[in-house]
């Protein structure tokens, strides 16, 4: 690929090509690696901020996340000590990891399970591929899953004749417009209840004609439509939220209960995990069963959680595959000041608070996994040079709200220090992103008191300083170098430095 | 296929490495359970407020009017029932059709579909997150049964109740093996403008009876 200094102005050949062009409905189409797709970040921030439709959508619909969890987590008196443990429970994992899958694949299989190992996208799908096809069935239904879509499972599968059904709402949404998620929990959040209804018009093939934009008929359309596929399905194909060393155990949180469809109906189920999804005991469900809901949907609890241990003779599929992905998850490890990244639940609340997500939206970030987790995520999955580390005003917000309290502000410098060590982005490339980043956000930032009480730079400034002997950073780092003395952290909140800068000008 | 397993544990544990983060204890100071007693006053009104919040329909009725509450709630229609369902429950319903279902004798998914509702018991309940949760117990029955039906009745007893998630964990914990539906309302999504919508693909109605 033919990039400078890893800022490629256009990704050209790794984007959705033309034809695929999704006409009306206005989808990005399936690009060929889910992990790096469309066009650069700045590029992309400036049409999403060009959008005003977007724009509308994206901040009713983080406006109104950001409410409900605060109320939900505010009602928790223990919610500190929950996220200390919930880290801790994860720092644990990686730190056990070999041995506690092990024990996982021992549980699993002792229980009529079927585990099996995928180093890469490419094993994975072939592992899913081959045990679809000796079920003779050429459909099988999903439940939505960050894992598949980042190994492009669905893609996959289209190749060797295999329809793969998203069942989940938005994930609906989103395959039938032929476009990409742009949040990782609610996949079409760029999408308001009139699109909605248009692409359901179009492409669902058995909506009723009168169908109007009321989300309630909405759903019930999508019920109709997938009800015959949950009862005759073969296979279905699932993520997982926990897996349990210690029981064998695998949990899947939903809400619509087309997961429970899934993971009960058919004869057989595929789950398809990334390996840090683990917790070493039954008993540590207690701490992430109360963090996530909150932090995710809102809801003190979300509508339905599934588990199940192995196969249950008489209940539910009687043959169950474990599949246990890496896909760069090792790459992650190896990385001690990234590593936390695994502590991720998939909850994206730090998506919600983000101001530059809350105004680009997730498209910008060119992966499945957008916002600030992205940031960090993405590019340490891939192990390739990557503008979107300095896709972020380092406010630190999303740190805050993070129930697994990844520090992903300082991981963000780290991956920027690692970025100028790899000859990444050259200080002019780094700088547009970091340029469109703040544009982006200060329009967020603007609105005070929320970052204000939130934001509190010196986090990002400490992992700076932890790097000790560097007096002056490259740039952008050199603009929080310049105007202050190291290692002594700042007081000053972001928004009194962001002022300050733009006063400098 | 094995070669993929050596070769993924050789990485994480190369990974790893020298710096491998202490394998430190794990900090729990956050509560093991709630200040109020199971199956308490103040757990049934935290129970009921939740779940009312998230538009179930709840039922607060001594054992003996129990028999009656369900014949209003089923009306004339079908319902199926787990086997070990007691029977007594059920002895007031006159023009409903009862199915039963087991591990042993199930019906089909598209049979199911065609049953209005489902009565099952449940193994326990939490109060400050509004949740029940069955366990597959022949009480309790298949995870189908009490999925694919559109009405779902589940009949809890008050002293099931627990105030917070870890007394129920540690309960479930027992039985760590049982397959489990943790439920707190009817399905519903909020994929819309992240407008909650209920009732999609799960029961669209959920009548919790608490049963004193
Ligand atoms: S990084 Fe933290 S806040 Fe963001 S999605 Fe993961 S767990 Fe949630």
């Amino acid at each position: 690929m033919s990039t400078f200094l890893g800022m490629p102005a256009t990704r050209t050949g790794r984007g959705p090509s033309p034809d695929a062009a999704p006409g009306t409905l206005g989808g990005v189409g399936r690009p060929e690696d889910p992990l790096h797709w469309g066009a650069s970040f700045p590029d992309a921030a400036k049409a999403a901020l060009e959008n005003d439709q977007l724009r509308r959508n994206l901040g009713n619909a983080t406006a109104t996340i950001r409410s409900k969890r605060a109320r939900v987590v505010g009602e928790v008196p223990d919610w500190e000590a929950l996220r200390d443990a919930g880290s801790a429970i994860k720092g644990d994992v990686l730190a056990r990891l070999p041995e506690l899958l092990e024990e996982l694949e021992r549980n699993v299989t002792a229980r009529g399970g079927v585990v099996h190992w995928a180093r890469d996208a490419a094993e994975a799908n072939r592992i899913v591929a081959d045990l679809v096809r000796a079920k003779e069935t050429d459909e099988v239904v999903k439940v939505k899953s960050m894992a598949t879509q980042e190994i492009g499972l669905n893609e996959a599968l289209a190749e060797e004749g295999i329809a793969a059904v998203e069942t989940d709402l938005a994930e609906l949404i989103v395959q039938l417009a032929d476009d990409m998620p742009s949040h990782i929990l609610v996949p079409a959040i760029h999408r308001n209840r009139t699109e909605i209804r248009d692409i359901f018009l179009e492409r669902m093939g058995d909506a009723p004609p009168d169908l109007t934009d009321v989300p309630r008929e909405l759903a019930m359309a999508a019920r109709a439509h997938l009800r015959r596929k949950f009862l005759s399905a073969k296979v279905a194909i699932s993520g997982a939220n926990f897996a349990v060393a210690d029981t064998g155990t695998l949990a899947v949180v939903e809400s619509e209960g087309n997961g429970r469809m899934c993971l009960t109906l058919p004869e057989t189920l595929i789950t398809v995990m990334g390996i840090e999804k683990l917790v070493p005991t039954y008993r540590d469900l207690e701490v992430f069963l109360q963090l996530l809901p909150r932090s995710s949907t809102g809801e003190r609890m979300n509508p339905y959680t599934s588990m199940w241990t192995g196969v249950t003779p008489g209940d539910g599929p009687q043959e169950f595959h474990l599949v246990l992905l890496d896909n760069g998850r090792t790459k992650v490890l190896a990385d001690e000041a990234g590593r936390s990244a695994l502590h991720c639940i998939r909850c994206s609340a730090c998506l919600n608070v983000c101001p530059v997500y809350e105004r680009v939206g997730g498209h910008a970030y060119g992966s499945v996994y957008p916002g600030p987790i992205g940031a960090i995520l993405t590019p340490q999955l891939t192990g390739e040079k990557s503008d979107l580390p300095y896709a972020s005003t380092l406010c630190g917000a999303c740190y805050e709200v993070c129930p697994v309290k990844i520090d992903i502000p300082s991981i963000l410098v780290e991956l920027r220090a690692r970025e100028v060590e790899l000859g990444g982005a050259s200080p002019d490339a780094a700088d547009r992103v970091w340029k469109a980043a703040m544009k982006a956000a200060s329009f967020a930032m603007a609105d005070g008191a929320r970052f204000r009480r939130a934001a509190r730079v010196p986090r990002a400034l400490r992992a700076i300083s932890r790097h000790g002997v560097i007096k002056r950073l490259p740039f952008p780092g050199s603009l929080w170098t310049r105007s202050r003395d190291l290692p002594e952290p700042p007081k000053q909140t972001f928004h009194d430095w962001w002022a300050e800068r733009e006063d400098e000008r | 296929m094995s070669d993929a397993r050596t070769e993924m544990l050789s990485r994480i544990r190369t990974a790893l490495g020298t710096s491998t983060p202490e394998a430190t204890s794990v900090p729990r100071e956050y509560r093991a359970a709630g200040e109020h007693a199971a199956g308490s006053a103040e757990v049934l009104e935290v129970l009921v407020d939740r779940l009312v919040d998230y538009k179930a329909h709840v039922h607060q009725v001594a054992a003996a009017d129990l028999p009656g509450l369900l014949a209003e709630l089923l009306g004339p229609g079908s319902v199926v029932v787990p086997p070990g369902i007691d029977a007594a429950w059920l002895a007031g319903l006159a023009e409903v059709e009862v199915r039963t279902d087991s591990r042993e004798a199930p019906l089909s998914a598209v049979e199911l579909d065609g049953i209005d509702a489902v009565v099952t018991a449940a193994r326990v309940a939490v109060a400050e997150t509004g949740t029940i949760v069955l366990d597959g117990e022949p009480d309790q029955g298949r995870r189908a049964i009490s999925l694919v039906p559109d009405v779902h009745v589940c009949v809890v007893r008050t002293d099931q109740v627990v105030q917070t998630v870890p007394e129920a964990v540690r309960l479930l914990d027992a039985d760590p093996g049982r397959p489990l539906t943790w439920i707190s309302g009817p399905s519903a999504t909020s994929d819309i403008e992240l407008d909650r919508v209920e009732g999609v693909h799960g029961p669209r109605t959920l009548h919790v009876a608490l049963v004193s």
